[in-house]
């Protein structure tokens, strides 16, 4: 089985990486790009650890094949901060205590990122929702809820 | 998970040149959210896998005035961020919002779920009551079929291994008609249904008469399970309670559901009783506008 050479943009910068098909985008953002913001959980797509916004869309990168990246356009949560400041979200989860052993944040990050990208000022009801296929087993997801509230009000002030 | 080629068709009669020489040694992967996981764990093992998703036909739907014709490859939260589908097929939306969560929505398609053949697909007993049509393609050309006779087994459905699903086309919605589809899971969100129900109804124009009534049942058997019987024996009863729940009685009479870890017999009959009338009414509230 040979390797393919895919070439794909991650976080804005175009990226070249020779993949085995039966590497999940997860894997070769891991192993291959080095990525490792993004994390394994269950690997068969419901903890949504590996979360990342794949063509526009938010889904689950274990279930996602690396090859199927070519051409297209991967966002991770090293995209989040700039050099400068945290992402609101990024802020807001540090200071509500949105997390405590830290493996499932990445993944609420960019899920919560995409929450708010569809609705600007979610109910708490929306927020639960669209994060359901976030598992985290520390905080209890209270905390994490109202992170994101505060993110959604300090980004519609901005 | 073991090595295998991957195929990037861009056309039909590519993907079909591509099955018709593999055969069962291909896959097609449409959003992976079943495939790549049966993969991983060795239930299914390809030499080749073949994305769909290149194929403009099969990213592809259409809604006018014959109805909705849906590529397989369409994606449940295209569907229902659309909202001229929605308007148009609120029980079709309402199984698209349980597929998984919005991570799986993103990548899941409706045919997907119809090819996966699982009992408790939750789209497929929708599909059944709306009066969806499969369109399939291999080597010797295009057929169509209802949809209720897709599924054979757990996991297997009638088309052969050099076939692909093409569209599922649902017919435009008829004048007083109503559809709705419900599932009883333990939590609330994110599981799989231990039962699950999809009920569409006719009415006459004055709303006091069933005209027709289609029924199918999902986790209850080997595969969702179109209950003929009980929708065929709404048509001509007046619209009511009594009418309901001899329809929900012949609907539990056909549900042959296994005990497991998930439910028992007994638990899954009644919930395909409760599950009848509470999609029936709302049906019927949805026919009368």
């Amino acid at each position: 089985m040979s390797k393919v050479h895919v070439t794909t943009t991650v976080n804005g910068d175009e990226v070249e990486f020779l993949a085995e098909p039966r590497q999940s985008l997860l894997e070769v953002l891991r192993d291959e790009l080095k990525l490792t913001g993004t994390k394994e959980g269950c690997n068969d797509g419901n903890c949504g650890a590996c979360s990342v916004v794949f063509d526009g869309t938010l889904v689950a990168s274990c279930c996602v094949l690396g090859v199927e990246a070519d051409g297209k356009k991967v966002e991770t949560v090293e995209g989040m901060a700039t050099p400068d400041a945290l992402h609101p979200l990024q802020q807001a989860f540090l200071e509500e205590t949105g997390m405590q052993c830290g493996i499932c944040t990445p993944g609420f990050l960019i899920s919560s990122k995409e929450l708010l990208k569809s609705k600007p000022n979610p109910s708490e009801e929306e927020i639960r929702f669209w994060l359901a296929n976030n598992l985290c087993r520390c905080t209890g997801y209270d905390k994490i809820v109202k992170a994101v509230q505060k993110a959604a009000a300090v980004m519609e002030e901005a | 998970m073991h090595s295998f080629d991957f195929a990037t068709p861009t056309s039909v009669s590519d993907a079909v040149a591509i099955l018709a020489k593999e055969g069962s040694n291909a896959r097609l992967l449409a959003g992976g959210t079943d495939l790549l996981i049966g993969m991983r764990v060795g239930r299914a093992t390809p030499g080749l896998v073949v994305d769909a998703k290149q194929i403009p036909e099969l990213k592809q739907y259409k809604l006018d005035g014959n109805g909705l014709q849906l590529g397989s490859a369409v994606t449940c939260r295209t569907l229902y961020e659309d909202s001229a589908v929605v308007d148009a097929y609120p029980a079709l939306i309402e199984s698209a919002e349980l597929i998984g969560g919005m991570q799986t929505q993103g990548r899941a398609s409706i045919g997907g779920n119809l090819c996966n053949a699982a009992p408790s697909g939750d789209s497929i007993p929708t599909l059944i009551v709306l009066g969806a049509e499969a369109v399939v393609i291999g080597p010797n050309g295009q057929r169509n079929l209802a949809v209720e006779d897709v599924c054979v087994a757990p996991g297997k459905t009638s088309l052969a291994d050099n076939e692909l699903l093409l569209t599922i086309n649902i017919p435009a919605p008829a004048a007083n008609s109503g559809a709705c589809f419900q599932r009883f899971i333990p939590r609330n969100e994110m599981d799989i249904a231990i039962a699950s129900v999809a009920s569409s109804v006719v009415l006459s124009g004055d709303g006091s008469t069933f005209e027709s009534a289609r029924i199918a049942l999902g986790a209850v058997g080997p595969t969702p399970i179109f209950a003929q019987g009980a929708g065929d024996l709404l048509a001509g009863k007046p619209v009511n309670e009594a009418s309901i729940q001899e329809a929900a009685d012949a609907a539990e009479a056909v549900a042959t559901p296994i005990n497991d870890m998930r439910g028992t017999i007994e638990q899954r009959k009644h919930l395909i009783n409760v599950l009848t009338k509470r999609t029936l009414r709302e049906a019927v509230a949805r026919a009368k506008g």
